[in-house]
């Protein structure tokens, strides 16, 4: 990553408590812009509780951190405007056809009706459901709702989108063109934010962070860590920073059996 | 300005493709209004009578057919046993004992008193007290009747006597439909606007999508009001439906204004639509709101005097009508149908009700979490 390019999230030391229990510890990052930054942990490792602090959905305890430049303990709703959100749980609307959840979403966002139509049409032609825009959400099917969650969440053209878990449960075709979204994107200079469980997409990131009981205890290119982990995939990598003793013990395992392991 | 016409959009869109709430907001108002009205009704129809004729003399004869000719007074069993008449009462099979003792027609010939036995069943309370009332006022016209009978024939100038006319005023037929159809409208429009605002909210969380809302930079109040106003306009429309069933079905009169009406109702929606949205502000599931919102709505319901007369109520369960906006509704209405009391005369009420709704609706968009 060019070093030159604009931070869009500056992240230092950041903290979120819930009670005693320490979801997010000390946490530090930037993100640059055009990026593709991967955050990835195994489940309860504190990914989604970071994502929702940048998002201005949760309160961080302490730390230092900008999002668009924007602080997020006194800017929030400023920050809102200028970024996407895509949950780990679906949330379109299952009762409104697809224009209509555009349309409610580029009405949300303040833009005027008839950049919504001219938007509508973008959006659908790119996903080729411009013939299927009366259909309700309810009726398709998995993977294209979540290609059309990610659209739906840039209606508005944000400079940042953060992406949680964005292809759960979706097939590796479909996941596949879900990622030449994200590219796409990228290319236009959107900052993407991306948490995953799925090794194969780590490799498509520009960089990844692997956070581990609340800690980021490794972030660079894939490449670089690969490199420095002396592995031959991201899948290893994970498993090497997130249970270090696992290699120690005289396992061979299949990479599918590993997959499970971390999901 | 311009968000909240996108919401509403959003939210008849939902409405008009839910297969639940089309059905509520025409079966419900139709069930209750109909079928709830005779439900509540003190009026009494028949009260059973088990005769003990123990004088068997043509003046007791005489007092039995004056109750038989009554509307109310069946005689569904007469007997000489005290034993048997007791077993009647027992069974549920009679509502009140009424025994006749021997001598009572030579007591009364003989100008004494002539004692009458009435025996009520009093479980229920209220019906015996009101049946006992009845059989009294027969018993005190055939004492009457009796007296002019036989003084008349004593002197030649009849005997002259006080005799009471009443009219009842604002309700001279003693309809009680006409009593408890208010009543049954406040509480349509109390559920319909609670359960409808609440509920929608509540599943929003449940799905997810208040997510999607909160991380978008629309004002709360937006929400709030986008919300409200959909099931303001329902409710409105469940008052125009419920006055012209009553209208058409009871004939219950309107005798106040439409527009006081009217006034009034929007400004008892923004209360019951702002303790909705308020619960459900709270809750995390459905179940959860239901069961805070049921609970709501029976305490006030049963405290607002639509069943029983607050006033008979003990003074410190009076007060808690204070915080009970159904209560200030419910008076609101009956005064506004039967009496035709004018704004001027509900002045208090309006204003209450105004501030209530205030106070609720800021607390609803106050307690209502874009940030976790």
């Amino acid at each position: 990553m060019d070093n030159d390019k604009s931070i869009e999230i500056h992240v230092r030391n950041l903290v979120k408590k819930f009670g005693s229990f320490v979801a997010n510890n000390n946490l530090s990052f930037d993100v640059y812009q055009g990026e593709i930054f991967g955050f990835l942990g195994a489940n309860g490792a504190g990914k989604t509780t970071a994502m929702r602090i940048l998002c201005g959905l949760s309160h961080p305890t302490s730390g230092e951190i900008t999002v668009a430049g924007f602080d997020v303990y006194k800017q929030k709703e400023l920050i809102k405007k200028n970024i996407g959100y895509m949950s780990q749980k679906f949330s379109l609307y299952d009762d409104l056809t697809i224009a209509e959840n555009m349309e409610l979403y580029g009405g949300i966002y303040g833009l005027s009706r008839k950049q919504i139509k001219v938007r509508i049409g973008e959006l659908l032609e790119k996903l080729q459901l411009t013939d299927r825009q009366s259909t309700l959400i309810a009726d398709l099917p998995l993977g294209w709702k979540q290609k059309l969650a990610f659209s739906v969440a840039m209606i508005h053209k944000p400079r940042i989108v953060f992406l949680d878990e964005p292809t759960g449960g979706v097939d590796p075709i479909t996941r596949r063109q879900f990622w030449d979204l994200i590219y796409e994107a990228a290319n236009q200079g959107i900052t993407l934010f991306v948490t995953t469980h799925y090794m194969d997409e780590a490799e498509y990131c520009d960089r990844v962070s692997i956070m581990v009981d609340g800690r980021i205890d490794a972030l660079d290119t894939p490449g670089n860590l690969k490199n420095k982990y002396q592995v031959q995939n991201m899948n290893d990598v994970f498993i090497k920073v997130a249970r270090p003793d696992f290699f120690s013990q005289q396992y061979t395992v299949s990479s599918s059996h590993l997959n499970n392991q971390i999901n | 300005m311009k968000t909240i016409f996108f919401l509403l959009q959003k939210e008849f869109r939902q409405i008009r493709r839910n297969k639940t709430i089309l059905p509520i907001i025409f079966v419900l108002p139709i069930v209750q209004l109909l079928i709830l009205v005779h439900a509540t009704t003190f009026e009494i129809k028949q009260v059973n009578l088990c005769i003990v004729d123990q004088d068997g003399s043509a003046i007791s004869k005489q007092l039995v057919h004056q109750m038989e000719g009554s509307s109310f007074f069946k005689i569904t069993a007469s007997t000489f046993s005290m034993e048997q008449a007791q077993q009647q009462l027992d069974r549920n099979k009679a509502d009140m004992i009424v025994r006749i003792p021997a001598n009572f027609s030579r007591n009364l010939m003989q100008q004494k008193q002539a004692p009458l036995q009435l025996i009520p069943n009093a479980i229920n309370a209220n019906f015996a007290t009101l049946s006992f009332n009845y059989l009294t006022q027969v018993v005190q016209s055939f004492n009457k009747n009796l007296i002019v009978e036989w003084s008349g024939a004593l002197s030649p100038v009849p005997i002259k006597h006080i005799s009471v006319q009443a009219r009842f005023w604002y309700n001279p037929e003693m309809n009680y439909k006409w009593y408890m159809y208010p009543g049954i409208m406040v509480i349509l429009i109390t559920m319909i606007g609670m359960f409808l605002s609440g509920l929608n909210l509540v599943r929003e969380k449940e799905m997810g999508t208040s997510e999607q809302l909160n991380v978008s930079p629309m004002k709360k109040h937006h929400f709030i009001i986008g919300k409200l106003l959909p099931f303001l306009i329902i409710g409105m429309f469940e008052l125009v439906l419920a006055t012209l069933l009553g209208r058409l079905v009871y004939q219950v009169p309107l005798v106040g204004s439409v527009w006081v009406l009217s006034a009034f109702t929007f400004v008892y929606l923004l209360v019951v639509l702002g303790l909705g949205l308020l619960i459900s502000t709270l809750a995390e599931t459905q179940q959860q709101m239901m069961f805070v919102a049921f609970f709501i709505i029976i305490v006030f319901i049963l405290l607002s005097g639509i069943f029983t007369p607050t006033e008979s109520m003990p003074l410190w369960v009076q007060q808690f009508n204070v915080i009970n906006p159904l209560a200030y509704f419910m008076r609101v209405l009956r005064m506004l149908m039967l009496k035709g009391a004018g704004f001027a005369n509900l002045l208090s009420e309006f204003i209450y009700l105004s501030i209530y709704a205030v106070i609720v609706l800021s607390m609803a968009t106050w307690r209502y979490r874009k940030t976790a």
